[in-house]
């Protein structure tokens, strides 16, 4: 049967046809092909890998933006803490202030009034004094003018004067 | 994309059927097939229409199909048929040097002392007269219908893939996707090499893809062309046993020139009780055998489901024939039959010829990946 045995002449044109197939296919057809694919599915996983982590940076990235935006809070809450004490110690310390010297107005106040009064009493005792003075004299002249019991009188006045005198030193 | 594969594969079985009929018809109502013979054993199968006897010669029918020819017969108009001269390339081995010449010269018997046996053991093959008046077949280069077939279809599958590398050439590949035609490649490549290749030869497979990618569209562009039943095609390429033992060469070759030294300890000194090997080598023997049946079954497989598939499509197809003595009823009947069942059977032969490329390249594949394993390490 000539369907099972195979003919010399095909065999050699096979050889050579599928030959040169062979050697143009596997040096311009298939590595191009099979090289160019395998790059693009190299290059969509790299993509792939890519895109997770950036994903996972930004991620990350969100996390990190809550924890500054929680500690700027912290921050504005002590600041705003530290301001209200300062102001009050401010406002406390003024107060201290203020009181120290209004106490030590009126002190001086205080000092200048009894100075004034004391100033005003000497001259109404000086006053007063010139005026006893003057009306001792009045009487003293009109007593002594009569001269009944003038020695009398100096006398006892002297001892007077010199009583009180003594009582004054 | 599938509804216009589906709608060319539509248009393309329809073709099928209705050229395989015709061509039949044709060729049944006329000559016989060029080569077979004298005028007198034409008349027995012709159906002329004075001609109240209709014999079909199933034989010459079948084989006359899926055999190689000397030239290649497309149609008969009229009585005369239509076909293709091919070049005849002869080595003499009476002495008498090179011969070339149209296999025209040989449609009337003898030319330059050559002509086609009509029987015998060179039955359809040129053959010279030697010194004692014996058959004696010369060197025979050459260019049948088989050889032209295979020259189109390869230039065909040379013409696909370089286009399709082309694009690759002109795009950057990691940017864009080939759409069309050169998708459709990829989207083959791709698969060949990703659930072939790289799952049956293993590490190095990128040594062996460029071989067994060949082989896939190789076979399956001639599968494919093998079921178009007119010029460019219905040529039975994979359907012929040196073609499919060539193919199976190219495997054999690939496995045991790259096989590695655990390969062949597995033949020579296989992991068996040692008395198994000595005195009486019987596992090394079993081992070198299955060496050779490997790309044996290779071979008989493509080549005898091709030309099964053939046969079963030339037998739908001849029942339209064979009826037609029965009368009108029977066969119009047998003829709807017949085309229904062609093209079921053309389905199943698309069906075959992609099942049977991914066959032998598996196969081949798996074979290699085995002469390139490494020895279990325990």
């Amino acid at each position: 049967m000539s369907l099972i045995t195979p003919d010399f002449g095909l065999l050699v044109w096979m050889t050579l046809i599928f030959g040169i197939v062979f050697f143009v296919l596997a040096k311009w057809g298939f590595p191009m092909i099979t090289d160019s694919v395998q790059k693009r599915a190299d290059r969509i996983n790299e993509s792939i890998a890519k895109a997770r982590e950036a994903e996972e940076r930004l991620r990350n990235l969100a996390s990190e933006q809550d924890a500054l935006v929680e500690m700027a809070r912290k921050e504005q809450a002590a600041i705003l803490k530290e301001a209200a004490a300062s102001r009050d110690a401010l406002i406390e310390q003024a107060k201290v202030q203020a009181r120290d010297e209004a106490a030590k107005i009126l002190d001086q106040a205080r000092t200048q009034i009894a100075a004034e009064k004391e100033s005003a009493l000497r001259d109404v005792r000086k006053e007063v004094a010139v005026l006893s003075v003057a009306v001792a004299e009045k009487v003293l002249r009109k007593e002594l003018g009569d001269g009944s019991g003038r020695d009398e009188l100096l006398g006892r006045l002297v001892e007077e004067l010199s009583s009180s005198e003594d009582l004054k030193n | 994309m599938i509804r216009s594969v589906c709608i060319l594969l539509s248009f393309y079985l329809s073709l099928g059927v209705g050229a395989y009929g015709k061509d039949s018809s044709v060729s049944l109502r006329t000559a016989p097939y060029p080569g077979k013979g004298s005028p007198e054993e034409s008349l027995t199968i012709t159906a002329r229409p004075d001609d109240a006897e209709v014999e079909l010669d199933m034989d010459e029918y079948l084989y006359g199909h899926v055999r190689d020819s000397y030239e290649w017969h497309i149609t008969t108009v009229k009585g005369k048929p239509v076909s293709i001269p091919l070049p005849v390339i002869l080595i003499s081995k009476t002495g008498r040097g090179v011969h070339v010449f149209s296999s025209r010269h040989l449609e009337e018997g003898e030319y330059q002392g050559f002509r086609i046996a009509t029987e015998g053991k060179y039955e359809n093959k040129i053959v010279e007269r030697g010194a004692d008046g014996n058959e004696i077949r010369p060197w025979d280069f050459s260019v049948t219908k088989n050889v032209l077939g295979l020259m189109i279809n390869s230039i065909l599958l040379v013409l696909i893939v370089l286009g399709t590398a082309r694009w690759y050439r002109r795009h950057d590949a990691s940017e864009e996707a080939p759409a069309g035609g050169t998708g459709i490649m990829e989207m083959m490549v791709t698969m060949v090499e990703d659930d072939i290749i790289k799952d049956c030869v293993g590490e190095d497979y990128k040594r062996y893809s460029p071989y067994l990618l060949t082989a896939f569209f190789f076979i399956f562009i001639n599968n494919l062309m093998g079921i178009v039943p007119f010029f460019p095609g219905g040529a039975n390429i994979t359907g012929n046993i040196a073609v499919t033992l060539v193919l199976a060469l190219f495997t054999f070759f690939t496995v045991n020139i790259f096989g590695n030294k655990h390969y062949w300890k597995d033949i020579l000194w296989p992991d068996v009780p040692t008395w198994l090997k000595v005195p009486v080598p019987l596992m090394p023997v079993i081992e070198i055998i299955g060496m050779f049946t490997k790309p044996f079954s290779l071979m008989v497989r493509l080549f005898a489901n091709i030309l099964a598939g053939h046969f079963m499509i030339l037998g739908v197809i001849a029942v339209i024939f064979l009826t037609a003595k029965m009368g009108a009823a029977v066969n119009g009947g047998l003829t709807v039959v017949a085309i229904v069942l062609g093209v079921f059977m053309d389905c199943l032969e698309l069906l075959v010829a992609f099942i049977q490329a991914y066959v032998f390249t598996m196969l081949s594949a798996v074979f290699i990946g085995l002469s390139r394993q490494k020895p279990e390490t325990n």
